[in-house]
């Protein structure tokens, strides 16, 4: 039984998934009602839902961005093209254009275009990732403003306004955009060779190239990806509130999605990467905020929490802390402190301590007062 | 021509030369732009900004990234409002007590760099979130600072024929631009953060005390953020737990335009503090100008961010000396 606890333990997933089931364990025990779920009105209501509602627009950068972190890169430009993705639909609709496939595709397609950018810089010019895409990141904001003359345009359109507040199958249809986005980009990287290649680059450039796998290329697809992903969350988000807000649509979401997809257990370095992972990431960022909202402690607290739940998080997964914990705790297979890599075979006695570790860590967190206005 | 291109100097002459072209234009275009009265008021209005890209230069010069700056300006200001309005602490009392707190701060992350492998942008990020989130604890309001010492701080100031005027926040910028051209070239502290952002692995191969290194960059880049934030509450006079959001995207992008290589191992310090004054040249030009938006500022400094990488790739590879992919 112990033993294959330790197996499942080693696994990748174990730990962003026992992570999340902490974080809504206790929400559990400080909010009983959090896993109730209602139907009326022909959808469902109840926390849970609405964990996966409001998470959803990170979700979809988290998507995104597990590519372009998987071949090594970073795309700071998300939240900027989701306030350009907003704008552009707000003033299509400014406009008189009825049409909402239209105005979608409008915003899409800004959305692939500044992806593209991003691609050719960092695929195209070798320009640094970080650099290149802080310049849209910069840049993209008076790009929004500039689109939307200055203003927050607000606007009414019905079948615009379904994207966001909408509900289709009894889901409200953000939770179904995301799903059917992360249903698109999982069968487009793992039933075709992209998903290898992507990992490739990400493990090996050099080689990549030396195997004619075309290094350039494979990036900028990631970084289209992810724009397309951006653009499709700023149009849920503006959907959401009915105006483009080119100031605060979308504002540090990029940090949120990029520590998604770390707390998912993908490394900023390049190299394997799992979408469901990602979300999962999202679902612990997210239950966690919205855990400390119901929780009705001040929201001052959320920052310092999320602070220190994060780093439990991450440190529980570095082979050094599983090393130390061991070696405080006495226990044979140590030691792994300075290697840097997990060693299958002497990582699995740490593993269980760890995992205690981290449980009462996260629940520490939890349980104090807490709580954070945004969400 | 190649010894032009090869020279280590050209980032730093063309971002000089960049800033010269900007001040003619805005000095041709309005009367009293290229007056020494708005010269010097550049310093002024961006010492907070340029000692935290001075401290920036060295992590982004050993080849990390400091996400956190921006939060820590703004618990420094919260901190001294609390402690010097709320508590009747002496400034000086509390400066001690602050720049000592930042130290403990950045070493903290500097160490969780290095001993668990983490990565400088979510360790760093954490920490933005963690102080963020102790000023927002410590008073989600604007504090005010009133104290003598602050008035005679910021009523001190050096009168330069032409209407010009050195404060002491400019005394300051240039006290703390002048020890670290010190530190990063003529120390062994200096050689080192050259040597991590060149290449680790050598580095640590010809004896370069990594762990050590590396905890002194980020509590140098911590401690000058708190310094800055210091200064920012002169400038103020109060102390806001929401303030300098973002700041941290500045200064790095004050840092490249000013010529370091983003990858680490190339840059000068003068260069970061001539990118800060492009930005607020930029800033300064708009307002005169008085018809365009502010949006306008972040457009072109994303454009000179796009124009100067683009350049810093271009002469690696006119040097020939760009590493395989």
């Amino acid at each position: 039984m112990i033993a294959r606890l330790r197996v499942v333990l080693a696994k990748p997933a174990a730990w962003p998934c026992l992570a999340l089931l902490l974080v809504l364990l206790v929400n559990w025990a400080i909010t009983p009602g959090f896993f109730e779920l209602e139907f009326r009105d022909g959808r469902f209501y109840g926390t849970l839902i609405d964990v996966l509602k409001r998470g959803a627009p990170v979700a979809l950068l988290a998507i995104g961005m597990s590519l372009v972190i998987a071949t090594g890169g970073i795309d700071l430009s998300v939240g900027a093209v989701m306030a350009i993705a907003g704008a552009v639909c707000a003033s299509m609709i400014g406009a008189g254009i009825e049409n909402t496939a239209l105005i979608v595709a409008g915003g899409l397609a800004v959305g692939v275009f500044a992806g593209a950018i991003n691609g050719a810089l960092v695929g195209g010019l070798r320009l640094q990732p970080i650099v290149a895409t802080l310049v849209l990141m910069v840049a993209g904001r008076g790009i929004a403003q500039l689109i939307a003359g200055g203003r927050i345009i607000t606007f009414r359109h019905e079948g615009f306004a379904a994207l966001g507040v909408g509900s289709r199958f009894g889901l409200p249809i953000p939770i179904l955009l995301t799903a059917l986005v992360f249903l698109g980009v999982y069968l487009l990287t793992r039933r075709t060779a992209l998903g290898l290649f992507i990992e490739a680059v990400g493990c090996n450039p050099r080689a990549c190239r030396f195997l004619g796998i075309r290094v350039g290329g494979v990036k900028a697809v990631t970084y289209i990806v992810a724009g397309f992903c951006s653009a499709l969350a700023g149009i849920i988000v503006t959907a959401d509130i009915q105006g483009a807000d080119a100031n605060n649509i979308g504002l540090w979401l990029e940090l949120d999605a990029i520590l998604a997809v770390v707390l998912g257990g993908a490394s900023l370095a390049g190299g394997r990467f799992s979408i469901a992972l990602s979300v999962v990431g999202v679902l612990i960022i997210q239950s966690l905020t919205t855990g400390i909202i119901m929780s009705g402690v001040p929201p001052r607290y959320n920052l310092l929490i999320r602070a220190s739940a994060i780093l439990l998080v991450l440190l529980v997964q570095t082979p050094q802390l599983r090393g130390q914990i061991a070696r405080i705790t006495g226990r044979r297979g140590g030691g792994g402190g300075r290697s840097g890599v997990p060693r299958a075979g002497t990582e699995k006695g740490p593993a269980g301590r760890g995992a205690a570790a981290s449980g009462t860590g996260v629940e520490r967190a939890g349980v104090r007062p807490a709580g954070e206005g945004a969400s | 021509m190649t010894r032009i291109i090869g020279h280590r100097f050209l980032p730093l002459l063309i971002t000089c030369a960049l800033f010269l072209l900007l001040w003619g234009i805005g000095a041709a275009r309005f009367d009293g732009f290229g007056s020494a009265r708005v010269f010097f008021n550049l310093f002024t209005d961006n010492a907070f900004l340029a000692i935290t890209a001075i401290g920036m230069t060295f992590v982004i010069l050993s080849g990390g990234i400091d996400l956190s700056v921006g939060a820590v300006v703004a618990l420094t200001g919260i901190a001294c409002a609390i402690l010097i309005d709320g508590h009747g602490w002496h400034p000086l009392q509390a400066f001690t007590l602050i720049l000592g707190g930042a130290a403990v701060f950045g070493a903290a992350m500097g160490a969780l760099i290095h001993f668990y492998r983490l990565q400088p942008f979510i360790v760093t990020l954490a920490g933005m979130f963690f102080a963020r989130g102790l000023a927002v604890t410590i008073s989600e309001n604007s504090i005010p600072i009133n104290h003598p010492f602050y008035r005679a701080v910021s009523s001190f100031g050096i009168l330069l024929p032409g209407g010009g005027r050195i404060g002491s926040a400019t005394l300051i910028l240039a006290a703390v631009l002048v020890v670290a051209i010190i530190v990063a070239h003529y120390t062994r502290f200096g050689n080192h953060v050259y040597a991590l952002g060149g290449d680790q692995v050598s580095a640590a191969l010809i004896g370069v005390p990594v762990a050590r290194t590396t905890i002194a960059i980020y509590t140098l880049s911590a401690v000058l953020a708190a310094l800055a934030g210091i200064v920012f509450s002169f400038y103020t006079f109060s102390g806001y737990a929401l303030a300098a959001i973002g700041m941290e995207l500045d200064a790095i992008a004050a840092v490249v335009i000013g010529g370091t290589l983003i990858s680490g191992g190339r840059g000068y310090l003068l260069g970061t503090v001539v990118g800060v004054l492009i930005g607020g040249v930029i800033q300064s030009y708009i307002i005169f100008d008085g018809t365009l938006n502010s949006w306008w500022t972040k457009i072109a400094i994303g454009a000179l961010l796009l124009a100067f990488i683009a350049l810093q790739k271009a002469l690696t590879l006119l040097r020939g000396g760009e590493r395989a992919e």
